[in-house]
């Protein structure tokens, strides 16, 4: 028989993806069904906020500022963008107190760190599911049809939950550390929320800045959503940030967030339990 | 012929070799764990850029000190120490949730991933709900724990109140459940932080059935207790921990002996008029030996009547006490000990000013030697306050002819057939 270190030392991912992944399907889930505990109309509540904001502004900019009057399916694609946002909103902002509230867990039972956060961004996965399911709905009766290039949004909700994934896990471990990563991101959350195009589209930005204002993956995901999803009229992000080649960039921006979330999260991960 | 007694540095050795025959499921070599403390927290960027120079003061806790421990397989090892002692974070780097500055451990076999009961439990989810998420997180496969699912609740023996939301379930219940969950994992080697000392006697005898089971189907067991009862009860053996040092691994009553004499501000091995407790609100005033009653003596024949005496003073109020009365040898095992509250004797309530005298009689089998009576008194509460305890208090010569070399000569009959 031999002697096997039984990875006596707090883990990141952990040597058995099957329990790693069960794990992070059980804390989602589990959180998933408790926000919709006990109230009755739990589902309808979730998709209140998006409505209620997307019903807002709706109207302040198609009969107020008069923005998305001359967009096609304006309604439509600020609801999408929108609710795909929110989904990016809630991954960052839940990952970045994960840790925290999952206090008891983290301190008392041993178990990959990683879980963490990766079930935080799946509750936010979950949660967009069902509200999407309500979008969808609403797209079909405004006049936009299903296409097979609705087949890309899985591959741009992707991309987004990566980003979220990447970014979660630099925040959660720095929340750990300093209490006001919250507010700090709560600010950048708002600015990043302007700094895309949901209110308005990507082709209203002036020239100059086209270039440099879809490095910002979020603005590249949405735009390449608008040409698959609601109107394929509009310029795919390739044409919109000037080529395919630099569509690299936004995603070189995705994949170094992960990079550097990982590496930040795999050199907090074995003091994790004792910061607390 | 051996020695009549032996010391208990020997018996841990020799528990310790009897150990050595089993493989170890846990093998800790010189760990050491320093929590750095800063010592003022800051936890926002402001303070932080406020004060980037005071932040480097950081004290240094040496939680763990170069410990060293074999647990052989199948073994029920006790880890107890006081407060701070490091026994939970000695736990936590078993466990692998603390990272061990120094030193190494292994663990053969699978580790149970949890150190307390009830880790995870959600008190707005049902106890059906809370089972089986509790079983995924604890190493379980999803379709594993729908399948135990039924055992689990049959030893909680909640089966009333499966739909009831946890937040409603008494601290009982809560433990019942968790317990029941536990040792359904699939573990060979289980850790374990305080639990023993809640739930009724029926659910603890139940427990402790269990842990029979677990040990002999081979599983190693590691349990962090303040529980002297449930280390002499449950343990094989145990371990002392003391500002991270281990201070002593022997036989669990050794052990808790120990524990006790540092927990009441004693040197371990100090043998000199050792009095522990305040005695502010009850003292020790005396303690003697009687053959009948009112005859105090110092010398007994064996096989004599004898009395344990002490006089006991109220300075305050204390309802229910515990007496308690120990007869050491003179390598300082206990060779007879009885407390009121172990036998369930009603002890009354005394005022301030009362002043009784306890006895306790029985035979005296105590083989020929000399002996040392330990009264004490203590009263009960969330552990064991010992208000007043005399350690050796006085001297006891049993005489007799004929020595066997036991420790003590319990009455017996011989029987001799042949076949």
């Amino acid at each position: 028989m031999t002697t096997v270190p039984a990875g006596q030392r707090p883990q990141l991912i952990g040597d058995d993806a099957r329990r790693f992944w069960s794990l992070v399907w059980t804390l989602a889930a589990t959180e998933w069904k408790l926000r919709f505990y006990g109230s009755v109309l739990g589902y309808l509540w979730s998709l209140a906020r998006p409505f209620a904001f997307f019903g807002v502004i709706y109207v302040v900019f198609t009969e107020i500022a008069k923005i998305g009057a001359d967009i096609p399916n304006y309604g439509v694609y600020v609801l999408f963008s929108m609710v795909l946002f929110q989904f990016f909103g809630e991954a960052t902002g839940g990952a970045v107190t994960s840790l925290v509230a999952r206090e008891n867990l983290l301190r008392k039972m041993r178990f990959p760190r990683l879980v963490i956060p990766l079930s935080t961004v799946t509750t936010a996965l979950m949660n967009l599911g069902m509200t999407l399911v309500a979008v969808f709905l609403f797209a079909v009766i405004s006049g936009v049809y299903p296409d097979w290039s609705w087949l890309q949004l899985p591959v741009l909700i992707a991309l987004l939950g990566t980003l979220a994934t990447g970014t979660g896990m630099i925040l959660a471990p720095l929340y750990v550390r300093y209490r006001d990563v919250q507010p700090v991101w709560d600010v950048a959350t708002q600015i990043l929320f302007y700094a895309s195009p949901i209110l308005y589209v990507a082709t209203m930005v002036p020239e100059d800045f086209r270039q440099a204002y879809m490095c910002n993956p979020i603005a590249a995901v949405l735009t390449q959503l608008r040409h698959a999803v609601i109107d394929p009229a509009a310029p795919t992000a390739a044409e919109v940030i000037g080529g395919t080649g630099w569509l690299l960039i936004p995603l070189a921006v995705t994949v170094v967030m992960l990079a550097l979330g990982a590496g930040v999260f795999s050199r907090e991960a074995p003091r994790i339990a004792e910061n607390l | 012929m051996p020695e009549a007694a032996s010391s208990p540095a020997q018996d841990a050795l020799r528990a310790s070799s009897a150990a050595a025959d089993r493989p170890a499921a846990i093998t800790v070599d010189g760990v050491s764990k320093t929590f750095r403390l800063p010592r003022q927290l800051y936890s926002t960027f402001k303070e932080r850029a406020l004060h980037p120079l005071r932040s480097r003061e950081i004290d240094e806790l040496r939680a763990l000190d170069d410990v060293s421990i074999t647990i052989p397989r199948g073994e029920f090892f006790g880890i107890v120490g006081r407060n701070g002692s490091g026994k939970s974070t000695l736990l936590k780097c078993l466990a692998g949730i603390y990272d061990a500055d120094h030193g190494s451990i292994f663990v053969e076999g699978k580790l149970s991933p949890f150190i307390e009961l009830g880790v995870g439990f959600n008190p707005d989810m049902t106890a059906r709900e809370n089972v089986l998420v509790n079983a995924v997180l604890l190493g379980l496969s999803r379709r594993e724990a729908r399948r135990r699912f039924d055992d689990i609740i049959a030893f909680a023996e909640l089966e009333e109140f499966l739909d009831l939301k946890l937040k409603n379930y008494s601290s009982g219940m809560h433990v019942r459940l968790a317990f029941a969950v536990a040792t359904q994992v699939d573990a060979d080697v289980l850790l374990i932080d305080e639990v023993l000392a809640v739930g009724d006697a029926a659910f603890q005898r139940k427990c402790f059935d269990q842990f029979h089971r677990l040990k002999a189907a081979g599983r190693t067991i590691v349990l962090v207790t303040h529980d002297m009862k449930s280390v002499e009860r449950f343990c094989d053996r145990a371990m002392l921990l003391e500002r991270g040092k281990v201070i002593d691994i022997g036989e669990p009553q050794h052990i808790a002996r120990a524990y006790n004499e540092i927990n009441y501000g004693r040197l371990v091995h100090d043998t000199s008029d050792l009095r522990y407790g305040d005695h502010a609100s009850a003292e020790v005033v005396d303690a003697w030996f009687e053959r009948t009653l009112g005859e105090r003596v110092d010398r007994v024949e064996q096989g004599d009547p004898l009395t344990l005496c002490m006089e006991v003073r109220f300075h305050a109020a204390v309802e229910e006490p515990i007496f308690g009365l120990t007869v050491r040898n003179q390598v300082g095992h206990s060779i007879f000990a009885t407390r009121t509250d172990y036998r369930g004797i009603p002890s009354g309530s005394y005022a301030t000013g009362d002043v009784i005298v306890v006895r306790v009689a029985l035979e005296c089998w105590l083989a020929p030697s000399e002996y040392q009576l330990t009264p004490w008194v203590g009263r009960t509460g969330a552990t064991v306050e010992v208000l007043d305890l005399r350690e050796d208090l006085k001297l006891l010569t049993v005489e007799g002819t004929g020595n066997s070399g036991g420790v003590v000569d319990a009455p017996h009959r011989w029987d001799i057939e042949r076949r």
